[in-house]
């Protein structure tokens, strides 16, 4: 498998990204933001966390309209996978690539903790080795996390099965200690409607490695590299 | 040319920084504030003349950059 990495100015996870994707089996280019194309024969499309633009305007607003992202768009448009964590997820928003918008924490404070997942469906690219209903420990670390949507957006999401991740206690349960920024429905990650983007808060490239505290969240890459 | 764009949130949008200065402004002691919402301001000049262009040309940069209409309304004020 073949993926590319984006960098935006003010990225800053593209190195931990990039790791826990050799590790799953996958080859990895770095892209500058200002490439008109992805390199050829790209399976998956990363856009890793961080600060791109110093989370001026919103946060991924300029990232989102960057010249690289057409080829992304074209990409997605084309079924090609795309993955965006953190900051990527906001980018994604704003892209127009994934529906709603990541708000300002409810609490107002930059979050930073482990953090327990719920994987909604094990039947897409991304979550194939994991189960349906299964807990995963992983991190977060944002200050705008709080998804949120229009009411239809929200119904559409929950009908058709585009929620992927959701904050939960160690049962599976959605409690509201469980979903710290706020999100509607607890939401942590959405898939786009062909189920080939997917956009999430938590960092699954944190938890590849015992040695830093556990290995959760490799499923999701060895999920890419195996579909 | 110069224009103003004001950005705020929609009705009903949570703004929890908007909450936050409410609460600071209470302890503070400001009496009589009911309710803060935070927006943006953007002072921006134009290179043309024409009324109409700037108007395209404003409304254009709101939809597809200040703004992000899932949230937030903007308005337009040319000077």
């Amino acid at each position: 498998m073949k993926s590319a990495v984006i960098v935006f100015p003010g990225s800053n996870r593209e190195g931990d990204v990039a790791k826990a994707l050799v590790q799953a089996g996958s080859t990895v280019e770095k892209v500058w933001h200002a490439e008109p194309d992805l390199p050829a024969g790209t399976d998956l499309v990363v856009l890793p966390g961080g600060f791109s633009y110093g989370d001026y305007l919103r946060c991924g607003a300029i990232a989102g309209r960057a010249r690289v992202m057409d080829a992304v768009r074209a990409h997605a448009a084309r079924g090609g996978r795309v993955l965006g964590i953190c900051n990527g997820f906001q980018i994604l928003c704003e892209s127009g690539l994934l529906p709603g918008i990541l708000m300002r924490n409810a609490n107002l404070k930059f979050i930073c903790h482990r953090q327990l997942l719920r994987v909604e469906r094990s039947d897409t690219s991304f979550t194939n080795h994991y189960d349906k209903g299964q807990v995963i420990d992983v991190c977060v670390a944002h200050g705008e996390g709080n998804y949120t949507a229009d009411s239809e957006t929200l119904k559409r999401l929950e009908g058709d099965g585009l929620v992927a991740f959701r904050y939960s206690d160690a049962k599976g349960e959605i409690t509201t200690d469980s979903n710290r920024n706020g999100s509607m429905n607890a939401i942590a990650g959405i898939y786009s409607e062909g189920l080939n983007v997917l956009g999430m808060m938590p960092h699954p490239e944190n938890l590849i490695d015992e040695l830093v505290g556990g290995t959760d969240g490799r499923g999701l890459f060895q999920s890419l590299v195996a579909a | 040319m110069k224009a103003r764009v004001t950005v705020t949130l929609k009705t009903g949008v949570l703004d929890p920084q908007g909450k936050a200065i409410e609460g600071a402004l209470k302890s503070l002691g400001v009496d009589g504030v009911a309710n803060v919402r935070q927006g943006k301001v953007f002072d921006i000049e134009l290179d043309t003349a024409d009324r109409s262009a700037a108007e395209e040309t404003l409304k254009a940069a709101c939809e597809r950059l200040l703004a992000n209409t899932v949230i937030e309304n903007y308005r337009v004020e040319i000077a």
